[in-house]
């Protein structure tokens, strides 16, 4: 692998390994992975021959935690078997009085402001039970691929905000996964349906699942992304559906309400049965028996079940009406509708939306799978296995970001729906004299108050020279990255006093926890895990030293003095020194000293590469140093 | 591209794809940090680049700016007094139409109003910029800002309207 090699188009790389890679779909309910073999998308099975895994982990004092079916299966004391964790995923303490997780579980909000689960095992976070739901799926591909996987691209919901993605993708890291991208759940259900290509319009992504709806508005042009409108119902999917026809039948039969957990679990299973025959077949015969004289036995025919179901699949179409007044366009703007979500298998569900659009739903695909297959098409592209591939997918923000200003306003740095990855500055003044500091508070969503709008960090910039008030220029800098993620730097622009914080709002992981969580596990996994990671390390350096050994060769003469050759050989031999010692933190740092003492040359490398590109087009007159710095352009707002 | 006020749209997305499809950090999530941090500072900047050159009022302001001139000096509070006034007329009128009988209507005429009222500043400001006569393209920006404020005010009342 050549460093910084920038392809011409049309231009193929050199043969190349085919990289493993895989695209998963952590969802509320059930988690897939899904991967690209031969050029196909396909879901890959457990050992057991499961295509999903129920987003279930139960923990215990005395062993590993057990992940999905066997999870799932678990009957008598089931407090500490942890389901739908992905509600509470990024959300502090404060957020928890509205979650329908209260009702069910028992919280320890002890330890900062991130939530935990009181288990059998001790206190788990959402982060560390979405980890063990990871780490089984990592376990799959990897037995069912054989071999290591370069990198996962994880999908999460349109609507999830900073802190929701960076808990996701903490998530990734606990359970050894490189996140190649986070994308956006209805982006990936578009890609599987190849509406990436050459079309241009607007497509609907309706997403009925086993508990949660979601329905989003996408335009795309030319494999540009961008999420108009999403809304939906954090308490509606397929569950009501069970629970609507379980009502049905304790009606018919006489009954009330059962008291036996067993009893309802069983009714809830048959009901699931009976709604799966009827998504086939015009009518089944229905017969159960909760006790002596209570007994259902006769015909249930699609009209009749369509009448029990018709006020939830109602409840879908409102949050649906929403984005089309959000996105400001008219049903006949929708070119295409893709129905995702096993609940979008309900005939009614898939007519009922098609009556309100106006038009056929697509459901050619699997709608259990849909999103890892989305998933994976866009992994295979991010690991390099199609370099003659040109979808790209230019996502945008969900939420405005932005900065308390006096009066406790909200000052909007970056808009919504901006193309990510983005940097924008702004430029603020002091308001009192021989002021020192400054409080940079940061905040995200639409409102104008800081009340109604989500805290996402806060941070002070020190020890600037005092001067009159409004004489400072301290400049703020946003700077969120292709993932969605935000860095916030603020710089006093004479003094050139900076400070930053990697937007990780109080519900997120530090870096450090991060590590001190991966060494706890792999306490417990033992030996074989530091084995693995040191190996993996290895071929890290391995990786490194064949890049900058290339690109050396290719044009180092060019574009480096004999010093700084000089500077960069030493590093080169310092990391080929250690490469094969056993310490691991020795060639972490190794690699991390000659990344950075080539980082310059890296820059004038594509920069030249970059000049070339565009000289081709005629466009040289773009100063070239503007690509590496982040230039403010004047927003010009009054 | 050829430094005018006036682009071609499709041109303009055109090189934007262009350069987003070698770029973007999707295109190196599997390369070295160093190089996945210098394309995320490129694709910023080509996206920054191609949304302020999209929009003709930050078009404007660009074009000003290159040519060693700011549109937002505080310093400068002279204005016309005639379309001061008729921005005080617009923004009663906005006030009043929360409350009339209809006031989506009043809503969309004022609407109306600001848009071809900015379609002239765009005009304006295409002719200052092509005979190069600096201070009044930006006499006639600043003008628009105040238009362009205006017209994003009216969308903040709808949808309080709406909720």
């Amino acid at each position: 692998m050549a460093l910084l090699q920038i392809a011409e188009p049309g231009q193929s790389q050199a043969p190349h390994q085919h990289k493993l890679a895989v695209g998963i779909d952590l969802g509320t309910t059930n988690s897939l992975v899904a991967t690209v073999r031969s050029g196909v998308a396909d879901v890959l099975s457990d050992a057991e021959g499961h295509r999903s895994v129920p987003s279930v982990v139960s923990f215990s004092a005395d062993a590993q935690p057990l992940v999905g079916q066997r999870a799932d299966e678990l009957t008598g004391d089931t407090s500490s078997v942890i389901r739908s964790a992905k509600r509470l995923m990024g959300k502090g303490g404060l957020d928890l009085a509205d979650s329908w997780l209260s009702d069910h579980y028992k919280f320890d909000t002890s330890s900062g402001s991130l939530p935990a689960f009181v288990t059998q095992a001790g206190s788990k976070t959402a982060v560390d039970v979405s980890a063990a739901i990871l780490s089984q799926l990592r376990e799959t591909a990897e037995q069912s691929l054989g071999g290591d996987l370069v990198g996962a691209v994880i999908t999460v919901p349109a609507y999830f905000d900073d802190a929701q993605r960076q808990a996701t993708k903490d998530a990734a890291a606990l359970a050894g996964l490189n996140v190649l991208r986070l994308i956006n759940e209805p982006t990936a259900a578009a890609v599987a349906y190849g509406l990436d290509n050459d079309e241009e319009g607007i497509v609907a992504i309706y997403d009925l699942g086993g508990g949660t709806f979601d329905i989003s508005l996408l335009r795309m042009q030319h494999g540009i992304f961008e999420v108009l409108a999403t809304a939906g119902d954090t308490s509606l999917g397929g569950d009501d559906i069970d629970n609507a026809l379980v009502g049905w039948l304790l009606e018919k039969a006489g009954v009330s309400k059962l008291d036996d957990e067993q009893a309802s679990a069983d009714v809830k299973r048959y009901a699931q049965t009976v709604k799966e025959a009827l998504s086939a077949a015009d009518s089944v015969a229905i017969d159960w028996r909760f006790s002596e004289g209570h007994h259902v036995s006769e015909q249930l025919d699609k009209a009749a079940f369509n009448d029990i179901i018709s006020p939830l699949v109602a409840r879908t179409l409102k949050p649906c009406r929403q984005v089309l007044r959000d996105a400001d366009i008219e049903k006949s703007d929708v070119r295409a509708v893709v129905m995702v979500g096993g609940s979008t298998r309900v005939p009614m569900v898939r007519e009922s939306v098609s009556d309100f659009f106006g038009k056929p739903v697509l459901t050619s695909i699997n709608p259990d799978e849909v999103v890892a297959v989305g998933a994976a098409i866009q992994a295979d592209i991010l690991a390099g296995n199609k370099p003659d591939n040109d979808l790209l997918l230019l996502d945008v923000t969900p939420l405005s970001l932005g900065l308390e200003i006096m009066g406790g306003l909200v000052e909007k740095v970056i808009q919504r729906n901006t193309t990510i990855p983005i940097t924008r500055g702004q430029e603020f003044t002091t308001y009192k004299d021989g002021q020192t500091s400054m409080a940079v508070h940061v905040l995200q969503g639409e409102r104008e108050l800081v009340d109604d709008c989500r805290s996402l960090a806060r941070f002070e910039l020190n020890g600037f020279p005092p001067k009159a008030a409004g004489a400072s220029r301290i400049q703020v800098l946003f700077q969120v990255d292709a993932d969605g993620l935000l860095t916030v730097s603020a710089l006093e622009k004479e003094s050139g006093v900076v400070a930053s914080v990697d937007v990780k709002p109080s519900y997120g992981l530090s870096d450090g926890e991060i590590e001190r969580m991966l060494r706890e596990s792999m306490e417990n996994a033992g030996d074989d895990m530091q084995k693995r990671l040191l190996q993996e390390q290895r071929v890290d350096a391995s990786r490194v030293l064949e890049a900058i050994g290339s690109a050396l060769d290719a044009d180092g003469d060019e574009h480096l003095t004999h010093d700084e050759r000089d500077v960069i050989d030493k590093l080169i031999v310092a990391l080929r020194d250690c490469q094969e010692s056993d310490s691991r933190e020795a060639i972490k740092k190794a690699i991390h000293d000659l990344e950075n003492g080539s980082s310059a040359f890296v820059e004038r490398r594509m920069n030249a590469s970059v000049r070339k590109m565009m000289s081709g087009q005629g466009i040289d007159n773009i100063d070239s140093s503007a690509w590496t710095r982040s230039e403010k352009i004047d927003d010009t707002s009054v | 591209m050829p430094e005018n006020f006036e682009v071609d749209n499709a041109q303009l997305t055109q090189r934007f794809r262009q350069l987003q499809q070698h770029l973007h950090p999707d295109r190196f999530a599997s390369k070295p940090e160093a190089e996945r941090r210098w394309s995320m500072q490129a694709a910023s900047f080509v996206n920054e680049a191609y949304q302020t050159l999209q929009n003709d009022l930050r078009r404007a302001g660009y074009i000003l700016q290159r040519n060693g001139i700011s549109i937002d000096e505080e310093t400068d509070t002279q204005m016309d007094p005639m379309f001061l006034m008729e921005q005080m007329e617009l923004r009663e009128s906005l006030e009043m139409a929360e409350s009339a009988a209809d006031p989506l209507s009043s809503l969309d005429e004022i609407r109306g109003l600001l848009r071809s009222s900015i379609v002239e500043k765009n005009e304006a400001f295409a002719t200052a910029a092509e005979a190069a006569s600096w201070q009044d393209a930006r006499t006639v920006a600043r003008q628009w800002q105040f238009l362009d404020k205006l017209l994003k005010e009216t969308k903040h009342v709808e949808e309080r309207l709406d909720a």
